[in-house]
């Protein structure tokens, strides 16, 4: 959980903002990083999930007796004989509690033995007999099962409207009526999900792959009835998590009842294919849009309909209207989702819930519209610009998107496009798209704790998770400014939860819960330094933050980031294939830390846009209820060759209103967008307007045929 | 775990032996298919008979101006060789459009050959799959099938076959060299792998312990324009949509000579007999190549999802011809 001070020659000199290294970098790629199932302690067993082959049932029968007398077979855990739990506040933990299969892919057993392959090997010979029912896993717009909730993910309303925006879109001059899917998608992330557990006495020590481990501590103390001080949670390393991560998931607790159950180290760690169904997915939407505007492309009706699915496991509603109430002024406007309980996985969270889908679908009707007008995209988002958000009516605490679009526009020659995509030759159809960007400002109250030693450095102690991001480099790097002392100087532990406890590394928070903590234990920690005399004791001095009652105090301004997207493709007319050429991005995201990790996060968002513009999908089979990709040959996460010239910028924006680094979230803003600019730049190029994702050869293809149907050469 | 015996063969007479006293064997190339196979269960093999290291690792010219590539040849390697590369060059694009850099390494030229079927419910043991598990039915006929078989294709089987190197082979005429117990023999690539019918289990011709020695590129097609053409759902590390592979002659404004394959079609790689047929004497014209494939795709029998593919590959396939046709093969080269 520590790291090494940065060699201080590298370093001379460097504070917020500068590019600082990513502290853990060498460790990483030299393999000396420690992930959460590589603790091989000694007696160490591993566990293999069983998971359910039927979409909707209940468990008859296990028969264990086959498997339990393989070679190295310790147990195997089912809802009869597994520890009980306390119950969960996300059911989506209740693992082996009952006989209910509530999807396919639901954990129906775990198999513990001496080795990893005896474990799996004994899985296989574990016999289930099912109660099997009538599953229905498919989404549609009628569907008689959907409702609308009162809150979509993020506590957001499920419906918002102002005005009469029915009336003013039939009255419209200027109006685009559009239905956009985004398929199901999965996180993915490179390290699958894993937990190791042992019992130490009366002591539970968990290393786990997760972007919080102060909830996982939290999490597994209610449901094992065991007080939190006797509970150690370690995140080290993780090797990306996308909001999968984001709260504990099944492995962990498999882990620790496996563990409790045979008195050994456990390691449970996920094969890829399970991560198709037990750790969330982003569930598919249809979003239909309408927009009113008058002939100078001002808004004034924005209605955005999500219908989305949920499991039965528990309601999750992906809130992709939730953008359509940020971005532009108008005076009428509805935002609604529509949930479906269906007998599918439960949905979660995956990179901007809610912005990543509902901006692609808003971004692209924006194009549309810009069409229907005959106007530019760029000025018709400028003419649509406000200083208020147009949902609560508050002001912005910044909002640059006007800048954004303008600099990359600048920087894209999106003055060109035209001639660039007449001066494509054979059959390559080039186009460029533009497409706007947001996210919200989220904070939460976070501990830190920051100590002198008499050495002169610096010790900055906060259970923040750095989940690939570079927080711990950051924070180091929040602590040395606010203590006035060089970054080589000042040493980061995160990642295990007997650290100040501190928020989850999610909704693009956790550099501002985290830094601001760290800013106030340092400042605090500076004051005292100054107030001693002579030399330090043996201990040091020490200081302590916790931002409760100012991280989340209510702000008069509505604080989000903006950014825009510019993106030229080509279209190869014979395959159907799209391929980006250029990707290039203006954020405002208030003040960037460390230049070099921003970008890195900036560029990450961006091609998981890439990817879900092109092609990731996910595909529910209706005849069994599961996933078709499941694994990383069939789920296409875009590689190098598809990623191309790809730039991140931004623009310097001083909001006071934020936090002391006066920074804002960066994570996530990435991916919202980008599959509009991308589809928006295949209109471009096309003429053809795709409304669904992701646009692979065969949707592309198809469409290309019937605007140019092939010639008959046979005389059948 | 499931126990299984390893053996390392250190001869192909000693390897064929080991199978044959040895129930349940799988020889073991690369294993980029094979252990992966047998992780998710597909594959329960008793005994690996290990024949990566046999001394059938190089690349020969032979006297008639063939080449023979060892089954135990690294794709990458295959790819890279300078014959391969100026006189087969479908062969080395097909090789180098396929998988990643690091499975090239390690795939070998007779497990490319032998690699089964992505079709998602044979790597899923849960499902029903009628190559996996005769009899058990074939989920992806009304299930997810965009990948899927558009020709030659049966009620009890809509897999493909996976690879690219084995489409530019059909297409180069190319032979594939066996071992077995009744000596050696070849077979050409284009009926090497088989149509499933109502026996989807068997992906190939090859018979109960025949072991792939190598792989002959013949005299006839060396030097000739040749191309290869994938369309896929990313750049890179993605099977094929569909995949064309074609080598044409033109002389005296006629052609005198051609091979098409198509790849990602059918469960073998699909030679276009019939559009071939139609373009011999033919003058090499894009009208010429539109007809011809159009006859041959006229036996396309598309699933309710996979349609695409039957444009797809004309597509390609003129493309490709196209561009081996004079003047275009001179502007390649």
């Amino acid at each position: 959980m520590t790291d090494s001070p940065a060699d201080p020659m590298a370093e001379p000199h460097t504070a917020t903002g500068a590019p600082a290294e990513r502290r853990e970098g060498r460790q990483k790629v030299t393999g000396a990083a420690r992930y959460a199932a590589e603790h091989p302690l000694p007696g160490r067993a591993h566990g293999w999930p069983l998971q359910a082959a039927v979409a909707r049932g209940r468990v008859r029968r296990v028969d264990a007796s086959g498997a339990l007398e393989m070679p190295g077979v310790l147990t195997v855990l089912t809802h009869e004989n597994a520890p009980r739990l306390n119950e969960p506040d996300d059911p989506m933990l209740a693992v082996l509690q009952d006989a209910r299969v509530p999807h396919r892919g639901w954990q129906v057993a775990l198999v513990v033995a001496e080795t990893l392959e005896q474990a799996r090997a004994g899985a296989a010979a574990v016999r289930v007999d099912y109660e099997t029912e009538a599953h229905d896993v498919t989404l549609t717009e009628d569907h008689p099962a959907a409702y609308v909730p009162d809150e979509a993910n993020g506590g957001q309303p499920g419906t918002r409207e102002r005005g009469n925006p029915e009336a003013d879109f039939d009255s419209a001059p200027v109006k685009v009526d559009a239905v956009y899917r985004v398929p199901p998608l999965h996180n993915h992330p490179m390290e699958p999900h894993a937990s190791t557990a042992r019992f130490d006495g009366d002591r539970l020590i968990v290393h786990t792959s997760s972007q919080g481990g102060t909830t996982v501590r939290q999490t597994l103390a209610a449901l094992f009835g065991l007080p939190e001080e006797r509970i150690t949670v370690s995140a080290e390393h993780v090797g990306g998590g996308f909001g999968s991560k984001g709260t504990p998931r099944p492995d962990v607790v498999l882990a620790v009842m496996a563990a409790r159950e045979t008195g050994r180290p456990v390691t449970v760690a996920l094969p890829r294919a399970q991560l198709a169904t037990v750790v969330g997915h982003r569930a598919p939407t249809l979003q239909r849009l309408r927009l009113g505007a008058g002939r100078d492309g001002r808004l004034t009706s924005l209605i955005h309909e999500v219908t989305t699915h949920t499991s039965h496991v528990k309601e999750f509603v992906e809130q992709a209207a939730v953008p359509s109430r940020v971005m532009y002024a108008s005076p009428h406007s509805r935002t609604l989702h529509r949930v479906t309980p269906l007998d599918v996985p439960s949905p979660s969270w995956m990179r901007a819930p809610g912005e990543a889908p509902g901006m692609y679908a808003l971004e692209s009707a924006m194009d549309e519209l810009a069409d229907a007008l005959g106007m530019d995209p760029v000025e018709l988002r400028i003419v649509n610009d406000t200083d208020h958000e147009p949902d609560s009516g508050d002001p912005f605490s910044s909002r640059h998107l006007v800048e954004c679009l303008r600099e990359g526009a600048r920087r894209f020659d999106w003055a060109g496009r035209a001639t660039r995509a007449r001066a494509a030759t054979g059959n390559v159809l080039v186009g460029s798209g533009v497409a706007a960007a947001t996210y919200p400002v989220m904070v939460s109250p976070s501990t830190a704790s920051a100590h002198a030693l008499p050495d002169g450095t610096f010790v900055v102690r906060v259970n923040a998770a750095d989940i690939g991001t570079g927080a711990r480099t950051v924070l180091a790097q929040v602590a040395a400014d606010a203590l006035g002392v060089p970054l080589a100087d000042v040493r980061t532990e995160v990642g295990n939860s007997d650290l100040p406890a501190a928020p989850l590394a999610g909704g693009s928070s956790g550099t501002a819960s985290w830094g601001w903590a760290v800013h106030e234990a340092c400042t605090e920690l500076k004051d005292r330094l100054a107030a001693h005399a002579g030399p330090l004791p043996a201990d040091g001095l020490d200081a302590h933050a916790d931002t409760s009652g100012t991280a989340d105090a209510d702000s008069p301004y509505a604080r989000h980031s903006f950014g825009a997207h510019f993106a030229e493709v080509a279209v190869d007319t014979v395959t159907g294939e799209v391929r980006v050429r250029r990707l290039l991005s203006v954020f405002a995201a208030g003040r960037i830390l460390n230049a070099r990790t921003a970008r890195s996060q900036f560029i990450g968002g961006m091609t998981m846009g890439l990817g879900m513009a092109l092609t990731e999908s996910s595909t529910m089979d209706a005849a069994f209820g599961d996933f078709a990709e499941r694994d990383l040959a069939s789920y296409h996460v875009p590689v190098h060759a598809d990623v191309p010239a790809i730039e991140a910028h931004w623009i310097e924006e001083d909001d006071p209103h934020l936090n002391p680094m006066g920074s804002k979230g960066i994570g996530e803003i990435g991916i919202v967008g980008t599959a509009a600019a991308i589809g928006n730049a295949v209109h471009h190029a096309t003429g053809i307007r795709f409304r669904e994702l992701p646009l692979t050869p065969d949707k592309v293809l198809t469409a290309l045929g019937e605007r140019h149907p092939v010639r008959p050469t046979m005389t059948a | 775990m499931k126990p299984f015996a390893y053996v390392r063969a250190g001869s192909v007479e000693e390897a064929a032996e080991a199978y044959a006293t040895r129930p349940g064997a799988r020889y073991l190339g690369g294993g980029t298919n094979l252990v992966d196979l047998m992780k998710l269960g597909v594959e329960e093999p008793r005994a690996l008979i290990d024949v990566s290291r046999l001394p059938l690792d190089t690349v020969t010219e032979l006297p008639d101006g063939s080449l023979r590539i060892g089954a135990t040849v690294r794709n990458s390697d295959a790819a890279a060789h300078p014959a391969v590369r100026d006189r087969w060059p479908a062969l080395s694009q097909a090789l180098l459009a396929g998988a990643s850099g690091q499975l090239r390494n390690t795939a070998t030229t007779g497990g490319n050959l032998l690699q089964r079927t992505r079709c998602p419910y044979f790597q899923d043991v849960t499902k029903p799959c009628n190559k996996r598990q005769p009899g058990s039915g074939c989920g992806a006929l009304d299930g997810v099938h965009r990948d899927h078989a558009v020709l030659g294709h049966s009620e009890t089987c809509v897999a493909t076959h996976p690879s690219d190197m084995a489409v530019a082979l059909a297409a180069l005429d190319a032979r594939i060299e066996l071992y077995g117990a009744d000596g050696v023999r070849s077979v050409p690539a284009d009926r090497f792998h088989r149509l499933p019918g109502d026996r989807p289990e068997r992906d190939t011709e090859i018979r109960p312990g025949e072991l792939v020695t190598g792989v002959v590129l013949p005299a006839a097609t060396a030097g000739l324009p040749s191309l290869y053409r994938k369309a896929r759902d990313r750049a890179s590390y993605a099977f094929a949509l569909a995949s064309v592979a074609a080598v044409l002659r033109v002389e005296g404004g006629v052609v005198q000579q051609v091979g098409i394959a198509f790849g990602a079609l059918a469960h073998r790689p699909w030679r276009a007999e019939r559009a071939e047929a139609a373009l011999l004497g033919a003058a090499p014209t894009r009208a010429a190549f539109e007809h011809a494939l159009d006859l041959e795709l006229e036996a396309a029998r598309p699933l309710r999802d996979n349609a695409y593919k039957v444009p797809l590959a004309r597509n390609i396939g003129v493309d490709v011809l196209t561009r081996l046709a004079p003047p275009a093969a001179t502007d390649l080269t």
